[in-house]
């Protein structure tokens, strides 16, 4: 491919590819899709329906695919999109968010701004199939972005972000608000936005364990666990309320953090992650065998929500009154749900805003060096205990709270919510994320959940698509989505 | 407390012994590091200089003998620090004032240069997680007063214009300015550096050795140093302690070492007599 200016493409040379692409793809799945097991036989079925089973299928879709994708690849455009989205470099970028006067930010803020407002549009207007969900989603995914960003602090700047995070805080808060009111969209939205938060509160715990900490917890899901439980059981047996499980319940998954962490502090890499792997499946295995206490595999119901002691519940016990009699409003169960919804979205915003202030704090900065090197950091006079111990605690801590809220929209909790592939799915949205990115855990957290709800036709292949990504995402990106970047510090800006 | 401890010892380190195994690195080691002076620990390879080092930086518990630090403040023991109940580990050792570099150096290779620098500040930062994440003026305020000393000790080891570049991305001989300048953050009252010439051109060679000059007399830190390259160390040092098979052989003034006749056969061996 000599360098002429006027970029020829080679046709030829993409029909071998696709060619080539097609037969592979056949040999490879073909044996897995067109045999049929009948009782104790194998049959061939060249044709099966549906037709993305069908080994012939498959081989021409990749063939016509893999062709335009090489022309496409042999464009000028083809080849600007590679340069800029294929990173596989490792590096860490260090990046000045003043150096343009906030331009770039601005720009961002205003193409977003106006591609919500378009999907907004033709979402209502029923253009797009499942268009109000869709719009919802993507207008409470950019506020989300746009909150975790990061806004360092400069004598006399204003950065250009921080006038819009207010307005775009109000817009994620009322927005579903407006759409419930008017009707456009029902409890199914409210519980998948719901449970992509959840996850987006579960990345962001795991992150400042993973990413910041550099210790590789594979049993995150413990503390999930221990919040949602806690909620459930507290409920049961002490009468706790949601409000008092939502303060309380961060404590007690902090709490186990520490004691997970105390014994673990002299292991590194491969023998932490057996032992945290090892933690996560005594505490499923303790849920799923104490049946007397936390009813087992059967599961323990979650009590409803309260605000301001009025409950989410159609008659309420005793002389309780239900939230919708008090405001005279007939019965809808989507209150409930809607209820959590802003709650999660108001506490998972300060979470995020938390998390990236976490990263220039002495705390964050500790736990980074702690992950370059830890020898260098006992030389310096940083207490590494100290240091990996408040780490794994609030890390479990943000766990904690993500898990009560998993427990108050689901209504109900059983083990099955916590087995190793949940610890799995939030150490992969902390990978696919970005290491130490709080977008990036965003972005991810709703792909990841919300994926599969727009891809229902295809849920048997959830986890085969799933781990597609991955190796996609380590080919392409392995440092995540995202590149983790440094801030710059001015001399001229220090007195 | 009582320690029969020189007037003007700063470190004193005394009958120490330490063993791997059936292995003695360090067998009765006793010296003393003067307040205020350069001081070289020399000798050949596997002589046991970087296992004193561990020792006095309180990565290595010691087998036996003491090693004391003393400042205007008071008087430690290293081994008592890191025998501590719970809170005892070489951190202990750092934040009584003892600061060190690295033979194969280690920095923050994925983190700015800048932010190596506030790294060693830390204790000197508003810590607290609430004013952290509210930001209060307290916050800042010591925010601030750690990067201007950060900046201030870019310019005194030249590395200003690198200041947001990653550490891992500068040349060898700027990583090893880096490391001492991280060290210095730390408001030691000794720094120890553990080969700070290995792998220096000799142009940068001199620029050590003046930079290591001048954190002695501008700011104050008593210089203690294993080196190999006797140029330096000759230049600069003004008391020099030669280990052989983990024991002080000999020790110093330049001029003294110089002549030894068993620092000579250490390093070249005696002559067979037969």
């Amino acid at each position: 491919m000599s360098t002429t200016q006027t970029s020829t493409i080679d046709f030829g040379h993409s029909l071998r590819d696709a060619v080539v692409a097609g037969i592979l793809t056949m040999l490879v799945f073909s044996p897995i899709t067109n045999f049929v097991l009948k009782q104790y036989s194998f049959t061939l079925d060249w044709f099966r329906s549906p037709f993305f089973l069908n080994g012939v299928a498959i081989g021409l879709i990749v063939a016509f695919v893999r062709f335009f994708v090489s022309v496409g690849a042999q464009t000028q455009t083809g080849q600007n999109f590679i340069q800029n989205f294929i990173k596989t470099e490792h590096g860490v970028e260090v990046e000045d968010e003043y150096a343009d006067g906030g331009k770039r930010l601005r720009r961002i803020l205003l193409w977003g701004g106006g591609l919500m407002a378009v999907f907004l549009a033709l979402g209502l207007s029923g253009i797009i199939y499942r268009g109000a969900g869709i719009a919802l989603v993507l207008v409470v995914l950019f506020v989300m972005i746009a909150m975790g960003v990061r806004i360092p602090k400069r004598r006399g700047k204003k950065h250009p972000w921080k006038g819009a995070l207010p307005v775009l805080f109000l817009v994620g808060l009322l927005l579903p608000l407006l759409f419930f009111y008017f009707g456009w969209f029902g409890k199914s939205w409210i519980n998948n936005l719901t449970l992509a938060m959840v996850y987006v509160l579960l990345g962001l715990g795991l992150n400042i364990v993973v990413g910041l900490a550099g210790l590789l917890d594979l049993g995150f899901v413990a503390f999930y666990a221990v919040g949602a439980y806690f909620l459930a059981l507290g409920a049961e047996y002490l009468g706790i309320g949601f409000w008092s499980a939502l303060f309380l319940a961060p404590l007690l998954a902090a709490l186990c953090g520490g004691l997970l962490g105390f014994p673990v502090l002299k292991m590194h890499g491969d023998y932490l992650a057996i032992v945290t792997l090892g933690f996560g499946e005594i505490i499923r295995l303790v849920l799923v065998n104490w049946i007397n206490f936390t009813g087992g595999p059967n599961g323990a119901s979650v009590p409803a929500p309260t605000i301001f002691n009025l409950e989410f519940v159609r008659r309420a016990r005793g002389d309780a009154v239900p939230f919708h009699d008090f405001f005279g409003l007939p019965y809808n169960s989507d209150y409930r749900y809607l209820f959590v919804y802003l709650l999660l979205f108001v506490i998972s915003m300060i979470a995020l805003r938390f998390f990236t202030q976490l990263r220039v704090m002495p705390i964050g900065r500790s736990w980074e060096a702690l992950r370059e090197d830890e020898i260098a950091c006992r030389s310096l006079g940083i207490n590494h205990v100290t240091v990996k111990l408040s780490a794994f605690m609030l890390g479990a801590m943000i766990g904690g709270l993500a898990g009560v809220f998993f427990a108050t929209a689901q209504g109900f909790i059983s083990p099955q919510s916590f087995n190793f592939f949940e610890s799995v799915l939030i150490l992969s949205i902390v990978v696919l994320g970005g290491m130490g990115s709080s977008i990036g855990v965003i972005i991810a957290a709703f792909t990841l959940t919300l994926l599969p709800e727009f891809l229902r036709e295809f849920a048997g292949y959830r986890v085969l698509l799933f781990g597609l990504l991955m190796i996609l995402m380590m080919i392409w990106r392995p440092n995540g989505l995202l590149r983790p970047k440094r801030s710059v510090f001015r001399k001229s800006e220090v007195a | 407390m009582a320690q029969d401890v020189k007037e003007d010892a700063i470190l004193s380190v005394q009958h120490l012994t330490r063993r791997f195994g059936g292995i003695i690195a360090n067998n009765d080691v006793s010296f003393d590091v003067r307040r205020g002076s350069i001081t070289a620990l020399i000798g050949p390879n596997g002589a046991g200089k970087t296992t004193v080092f561990n020792c006095i930086t309180g990565f290595y518990t010691v087998s036996a003998g003491h090693i004391y630090l003393t400042r205007p403040e008071g008087q430690v023991e290293i081994g008592e620090l890191l025998s501590r109940k719970i809170t005892g580990g070489s951190y202990l050792v750092a934040r009584a004032g003892i600061a060190r570099t690295f033979q194969n150096i280690r920095l923050f290779k994925d983190m700015t240069v800048l932010e190596n620098l506030l790294v060693a500040q830390h204790r000197k930062q508003n810590r607290n997680l609430f004013s952290g994440l509210l930001v209060t003026s307290d916050f800042s305020d010591k925010e601030e007063a750690s990067l201007a000393r950060a900046f201030e000790w870019l310019e005194i080891v030249n590395l200003s214009e690198d200041a947001n570049r990653l550490a891992g991305e500068l040349s060898y001989g700027r990583q090893r300015r880096l490391e001492i300048a991280r060290a210095m953050c730390t408001d030691p009252a000794i720094i120890c550096l553990d080969e700070p010439a290995a792998g220096l051109n000799p142009r940068e060679t001199r620029e050590l050795s003046e930079l290591i000059r001048k954190l002695r007399n501008e700011h104050g830190v008593t210089v203690l140093l294993i080196e190999h390259d006797m140029g330096l160390v000759m230049e600069i040092s003004e008391h020099i302690i030669v280990m052989d098979q983990g024991t002080v052989i000999d020790a110093g003034t330049p001029e003294h070492i110089r002549n030894s006749d068993v620092v000579i056969a250490a390093y070249l061996g005696t002559e067979v007599e037969d």
